[in-house]
């Protein structure tokens, strides 16, 4: 649209016609008070504290309701302003309760802030306020009605933002009141956008209420270790007997590329991290029973009998599992060790989306995928099998938010009736089961498409949507585990040749760096097969085996078989997830790195405590291929990370750390240590200066940059910004793979978690959070979905 | 839920009046109303099945119009205009006489559910002032005595 | 049901048919029925948006605004189907004048509506009456089915290659859907809140399409300006404001009741000939001219022309026609309380100044009227309806903050006498109601 030049306070500007005039005002650093307008979200004029002299109109207008206009001159600061904002918030705090002193949202809150900058500290009325008793409307939402000061938010987004439509308002006049769809509670997907949205304390949430003040807590930037959406989540920490507790989660700084979007278990689910279920000591088994024991003596153990299997039957005789939420770096870290230090290729994960077929069909196509932010603005998007509702909340809401604010056309194929569908442009429910067959469709084989229709849908509506499709530009497919193997190279190549990008999904927190770093038992980091000469082959010290090695399930059988000896497991419930008998493993000596005695730990011979992803730095991949950094923000006593228990088993066991970790070094290390003389302090002001840019110094083993210097320079595709990372921003890797891997695939091996809004994989278990919700939903079915407006 | 032959006609005309199904709603609830004695929850689902709204949604409308209602009243339902015009021709006398003579108070019933009395706000009948309707009747230029004739002959309705 | 009153000074012409049995389709047909639509027909869209420009016709609803101009703010090409809305929710505390209409002559909205329709294009219109109007509902029901019966309304009406449909509905009690954007939302199923404008209705209206909304009066009023003419219309009252208007006199009157007068006809005289003054030996004490939503004028200020500009001049508003007029046994404090109690129990409570001031209003004022009144409640229920005046998200804010200010201003001494812990000295009885 053209531009158009106003006036504001005197200064002239030019925006684009259309633009409200609140955020021309903004973008030129006037700050506009408002408590209904929320960009993104639809207008209200509602709250009356966005009013301005527009010069020509008798009245003061709405600043969140008025475009711009050619000439427009805008007075923002005046007496008449002023009083009206003074006015508003008498009227505001009349009714309101002012317990601030006792509010979760005290320090935080958006009618306090205003109150303090435009005063109305002098109370008018000697009338009784209306009282109602506060509400609790699920295990997460509470209501207040006497602080509410109806600015509607809290319906907006969810009804527009989550499409939910769970609140609405009741009664009218002064007796209106935010209410919840089932009479007295909610039925929802207990996201918690409501409570984050309200600019006062009306609605709080179950976990954080009367907890603490937000001044008394540090807030840490990281990302949520759920879904594999990569949302960016400010944890609030406060000391605890344990360590750091986290008392909260939310996203009010908005600077990842969530947004302000958290799902339920980014804004509640850190919860796990404190049960009173986790280990906070070694545990080595005697005579079939845990008995405590210190690290010395757990990582004793576990190193001797390593070298024992190694010595009596070779490293064919080892195996390891990683796991989809540990991060990047101990991810490469661990293949590293399998591969170097027990000298084999038996290691694997829990593989929820076939990512080797994917890099393998997009071989040599830089910028062919899609990261989460293309799906915010994307002109078109194709949506071929997955629930991204209940798998993927974030990408759902980035589709959801691109539909209605960008008008994108979304093209949904499911075997379901998903939710997104009511997003869609067109919805093709295909028969149950045959995702491939349609992508075979779409890639030109019409025969194929005899298997996708059923009495509901027919050929002609998808060859309609075939054609639909090929006329996108700027396309984004997305792709869910239903897909695999030849059905994902034919699905690519039907996009390519029209220039689109690609998500692949996948279910963890970093499915996608487990992947990537090479947790497969015949191919490196970057999907480099183990078979040929790679630059890891190159940079490493010592050899790399160069036979593949057995994947999970064929480890399972092996141990079963009495050949495979020691199993390493970090991070990882295989025997739950993947269904395996226990018995399977008595024969052989089982590590297992977990926080809880799950499944798959119970029996094993050494049990090692360890942090989670909230507790530690490193780096996380999303399913899209965007890379975040993690920072440490809780704590808890006796545990330790993955990575530093990786590296003092290969050093117990006689293995040269450095070959591992490329620590220490360069020229860092001279300056370093030095109490006296004319280098004297110089290490502190190093230290500090690494510390202000979040720097780390790289002179332990332990440290996780070490790691990531490495990765960046080995793996493909992740010569990212650094900076970039550093500050907090999501940085795109690409899939660049060196060469195609040959019947590397395994499609039978993935399994989807099918997790739901409420669940987590082994890990939501353990959040009382998540317990309570699916409780109450267990007790009380929730109705199908809710009609959209 | 069905309504009777009669409503389920009004309302299947009434739907090919608009462009959207909500636009019912507001007349249809009155309707509804008018023949169940409330919006039950029952009520409330059928209508909001058949507008493809939320049950919430249908409660949010329900409760910001003054005349609907989610429990039953009584069979006579008193609402004197107590408002201006009403006011200035003594309708607080009129108020206080019903109660009397009904033996209730404002938004209350007898106990044997016939009556209930109600003020209300202006009603359209300023220059027949005081005034009051009785379910959909309107009574004008009221006295004291022509309400007890009123109250009198619905008692002696109900006798026989 | 309503009674009718007449007076010689009165000029039928929306009344015309009033007590007549207009409703009965054959009769009204006797009475010069359905002849301006089919005129209106054979005019064409421009001719009667200019008619009724030049006739001087301003809104009946409350607001005055000129209807002609109305109507060709109403694109000519639009993509969406265009709407006519006939405004029957008559909640206007003094105001009982639709009513009227609508018992007596329904055709005449009906024809109205259609001619609105054929100027601005619209395929169908709608008749909303409040849901209190039951029998009137029926009323215009039976009169819409007769209509189409007769094939004047359907299909190629009147031969002209026009479909045209009209539909009624009903309204469930709510003052606020009078407002005409919370009407579209009403008749849209939803809850009474305003919408954001611009977009005004003409323009972006029922389901998104252009709609002119207009009271019933004023509907009414064109089938009349179609066969008469602008001239004669326009002449009948005053410069700028054409016609005549029905007026419902309420209060301690002798002859109570809705007289159409020429617009600009004597306030004083409509009190004093018209409605025949004051009743039971009481006194005038001040006339609250428009509904209650405008200002108050006290006894010497009386003098004045009833038509929009007249009114604005004497610091109030003509407004909806309700001329409440309040004698000397009627306490100010009472009234204001009364008239506040309406606004708080009225407003949509979508906008904080609307929803908390008509509130904390009555608040003080009920406290105020039962003898706990300090000094500072006078100046602060001023403070309260001055800082709503103009700030609020649709003009009923302004409804309950205007007459407020007038009151106080006019009557400040009988705030004050109510000081001091005093019961209300201006009522007969002390005991006054509490609200
Ligand atoms: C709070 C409020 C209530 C209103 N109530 C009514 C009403 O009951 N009837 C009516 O015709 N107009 C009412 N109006 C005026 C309408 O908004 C609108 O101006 C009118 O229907 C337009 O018709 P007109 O131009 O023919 O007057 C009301 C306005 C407001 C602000
Ligand atoms: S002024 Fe505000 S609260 Fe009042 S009725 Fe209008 S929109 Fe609703
Ligand atoms: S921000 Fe403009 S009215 Fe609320």
């Amino acid at each position: 649209m053209a531009d158009v030049t106003i006036t504001v306070d005197g200064k002239k500007l030019t925006v684009p016609a259309g633009t409200l005039l609140i955020e021309a005002c903004k973008s030129t650093g006037i700050e506009v008070p408002s408590f209904c307008y929320y960009p993104g979200l639809s207008l209200q004029g509602a709250c009356r504290m966005c009013l301005v002299e527009v010069e020509k109109m008798p009245k003061l207008q709405t600043a969140c309701t008025t475009p711009v206009a050619e000439g427009m001159v805008v007075t923002t600061e005046s007496e008449k302003i002023k009083q009206a904002r003074k006015a508003m918030l008498e009227l505001v705090l009349a009714n309101h309760p002012l317990d601030c002193p006792v509010c979760d949202a005290g320090g935080e809150c958006e009618l306090q802030d205003m109150t303090f900058k435009y005063g109305a500290a002098e109370s008018k009325f000697m009338d009784l306020k209306n009282h109602r008793d506060e509400q609790q409307w699920s295990p997460v939402v509470y209501f207040d009605r006497p602080r509410c000061i109806l600015c509607y938010r809290c319906i907006r987004v969810c009804g527009e933002g989550m499409d939910v439509w769970a609140l609405g308002v009741q009664n009218r006049g002064t007796s209106s009141i935010i209410a919840p769809n089932k009479e007295d509670h909610l039925e929802c997907e207990e996201c918690g956008m409501c409570i984050d949205i309200c600019p006062v304390g009306a609605l709080t949430s179950g976990a954080y209420r009367y907890k603490t003040r937000p001044w008394e807590m540090k807030h840490v930037g990281t990302v949520c270790t759920h879904c594999g959406d990569g949302c960016k989540t400010t944890l609030g920490v406060r000391r605890a007997d344990t360590g750091m507790e986290i008392v909260r989660g939310d996203n009010r700084d908005k600077s990842g590329i969530n947004g302000d979007f958290l799902c339920i278990k980014g804004r509640y689910a850190f919860d796990f991290a404190h049960s009173g279920d986790r280990i906070q000591q070694p545990l080595i088994k005697h005579e079939g029973k845990f008995v405590a024991a210190t690290w010395e003596q757990a990582l004793d153990r576990i190193a001797s009998r390593f070298k024992q299997v190694l010595a009596s039957d070779g490293p064919t005789a080892v195996g390891i599992i990683g796991s989809n939420r540990t991060s990047n770096e101990e991810n490469y870290l661990l293949q590293k060790f399998a591969r170097l230090v027990l000298s084999t290729n038996n290691i694997d994960h829990h593989r929820t989306a076939d990512f080797p077929a994917f890099a393998s069909a997009l071989a040599g196509k830089a910028d062919a995928t899609a990261s989460m932010r293309d799906v915010f603005d994307a002109p078109a998007i194709l949506l071929i099998g997955n629930n991204p509702t209940d798998q993927h909340p974030l990408l759902a809401w980035q589709i959801r938010t691109n539909v209605r604010l960008h008008r994108a056309k979304l093209y949904v194929v499911n075997s379901y009736p998903i939710k997104l569908r009511r997003q869609a442009a067109a919805f093709a429910q295909i028969a149950p089961g045959s995702e491939g067959s349609l992508v075979q469709f779409l890639a030109g084989n019409d025969a194929a498409a005899d298997a996708a229709v059923t009495p509901q849908l027919s050929r002609e509506a998808l060859s309609q949507l075939r054609e639909a499709l090929k006329n996108e530009k700027d396309l984004v497919v997305i792709f869910g585990s239903e897909l695999r193997g030849n059905d994902v190279t034919a699905l690519i190549n039907f996009g390519l040749a029209q220039g689109a990008k690609f998500i692949c999904l996948g279910d963890y927190a970093n499915s996608r760096g487990a992947a990537d770093m090479g947790l497969y038992p015949d191919m490196l980091p970057g999907y480099a097969p183990v078979t040929s000469a790679t630059s890891f082959h190159e940079d490493w010290v010592d050899e790399i085996p160069t036979s593949p090695g057995l994947n999970l399930l064929q480890m399972m059988d092996a141990a079963k078989e009495g050949k495979l000896k020691a199993l390493y497991v970090v991070g990882s419930n295989p025997i739950a997830r993947y269904n395996v008998d226990p018995f399977a493993l008595s024969k052989a000596f089982v590590v297992v790195q977990d926080m809880f005695l799950t499944e798959t730990a119970s029996i094993a011979d050494v049990v090692l405590p360890i942090a989670n992803a909230y507790e530690k730095g490193g780096t996380f991949t999303n399913t899209c291929g965007d890379v975040q950094m993690l920072k440490k923000a809780g704590e808890f006593a006796g545990v330790r990370n993955d990575f530093e228990c990786i590296v003092r088993i290969a050093d117990r066991m006689g293995y040269d750390v450095h070959k591992l970790v490329p620590f220490g070094g360069g020229g860092t290390r001279a300056d370093m240590g030095q109490s006296r003389g004319a280098q004297s302090g110089e290490a502190d002001r190093h230290a500090v200066w690494l510390a202000e840019r979040n720097l780390e110094p790289k002179m332990s083993p332990y440290d996780p940059t070490a790691m990531l210097d490495e990765i960046q320079r080995l793996v493909p595709g992740y010569d990212i910004s650094r900076l970039g990372l550093l500050s907090g921003h999501d940085e795109h890797t690409q899939l660049v793979q060196i060469t195609r891997a040959t019947g590397s695939g395994h499609p039978e091996l993935v399994l989807p978690s099918n997790d739901t809004l409420f669940t987590s994989g082994t890990l939501g278990r353990y959040s009382p959070t998540l317990n309570s919700v699916m409780e109450r939903y267990a007790a009380k079915p929730a109705d199908k979905e809710i009609a959209a407006d | 839920m069905k309504f009777s032959d009669q409503l389920e006609q009004r309302f299947s005309t009434m739907v090919t009046h608009y462009p959207t199904k909500r636009s019912v709603l507001v007349p249809m609830l009155l309707y509804i109303q008018d023949e169940v004695g409330a919006l039950t929850d029952e009520a409330i689902h059928e209508i909001a099945q058949r507008t493809e709204l939320s049950d919430l949604e249908v409660r949010n409308v329900i409760s910001y119009y003054s005349m609907l209602r989610t429990r039953p009243v009584g069979k006579y339902n008193f609402q004197v205009c107590t408002n201006v015009s009403c006011l200035l021709r003594g309708a607080d006398d009129i108020f206080e006489h019903c109660k009397k003579k009904l033996g209730i108070g404002n938004k209350e019933s007898t106990p044997d559910g016939l009556f209930l009395l109600e003020e209300v706000e202006c009603i359209g009948a300023c220059s027949w002032a005081p005034a009051l309707m009785m379910n959909y009747e309107f009574h004008e230029n009221l006295t004291p005595a022509k309400i007890d004739e009123l109250i009198d002959g619905l008692k002696k309705k109900e006798e026989q | 049901m309503a009674y009718l009153v007449s007076h010689p000074d009165e000029v039928k012409v929306v009344s015309k048919r009033f007590g007549m049995g207009a409703t009965n389709l054959d009769r009204y047909l006797e009475l010069d029925g359905y002849k301006a639509v089919q005129k209106a027909i054979s005019m064409g869209a421009d001719a009667i948006i200019n008619e009724v420009k030049a006739s001087n016709l301003r809104g009946r609803g409350g607001a005055g605004f000129p209807t002609g101009l109305k109507w060709s703010f109403v694109p000519k090409q639009s993509a969406k189907p265009k709407y006519v809305l006939c405004n029957g929710d008559e909640s206007e505390p003094g105001t009982c004048k639709d009513r009227l209409i609508f018992e007596h002559d329904p055709h005449a909205v009906i024809e109205g509506v259609m001619i609105a329709a054929l100027a601005v294009g619209a395929k169908s219109g709608y008749i909303y009456l409040r849901g209190e109007y039951r029998y009137l509902l029926e009323i215009m029901e039976k009169a819409v089915a007769d209509a189409y019966a007769r094939g004047f309304i359907g299909k190629n009406i009147f031969g002209s290659g026009v479909d045209l449909d009209i539909f009624t509905h009903s309204g469930a009690g709510a003052y606020e859907v009078g407002e005409e954007s919370a009407l579209m939302e009403s008749l849209e199923g939803k809850r009474g809140i305003p919408r954001i404008r611009p977009p005004f209705p003409a323009v972006v209206g029922l389901w998104g399409g252009p709609t002119v909304i207009n009271n019933a009066e004023t509907l009414a009023s064109v089938p009349h300006i179609i066969l008469g003419g602008d001239e004669w219309f326009a002449n009948l009252g005053t410069p700028r404001n054409g016609g005549t208007r029905l007026f419902c006199m309420s209060g301690e009157l002798e002859r109570p009741g809705v007289y159409e007068l020429p617009m600009g006809y004597n306030l004083k005289k409509m009190i004093y000939d018209v409605s025949g003054g004051m009743s039971k030996g009481r006194n005038l004490k001040g006339v609250v001219p428009g509904g209650s939503s405008v200002q108050i004028l006290t006894a010497d200020e009386i003098d004045v022309a009833m038509d929009f500009d007249s009114m604005m001049k004497a610091g109030s508003m003509l407004g909806s026609g309700g001329v409440i007029v309040l004698d000397d046994q009627m306490c100010i404090v009472r009234f204001a309380l009364r008239v506040t109690k309406f606004y708080q129990h009225e407003s949509c409570g979508w906008c904080i100044p609307c929803r908390e001031g008509t509130d904390w209003m009555k608040k003080t004022l009920t406290r105020f009227h039962a003898g706990g009144g300090v000094a500072k409640d006078i100046d602060n229920l001023k403070y309260l309806a001055e800082n709503m005046l103009g700030r609020t998200f649709c003009p009923l804010g302004d409804a309950a903050a205007m007459p407020i200010i007038s009151y106080i201003q006019k009557f400040r001494k009988e705030f004050e006498d109510h000081l001091d812990g005093k019961p209300c000295p201006y009522e007969k009885a002390a005991e006054a109601a509490l609200v």
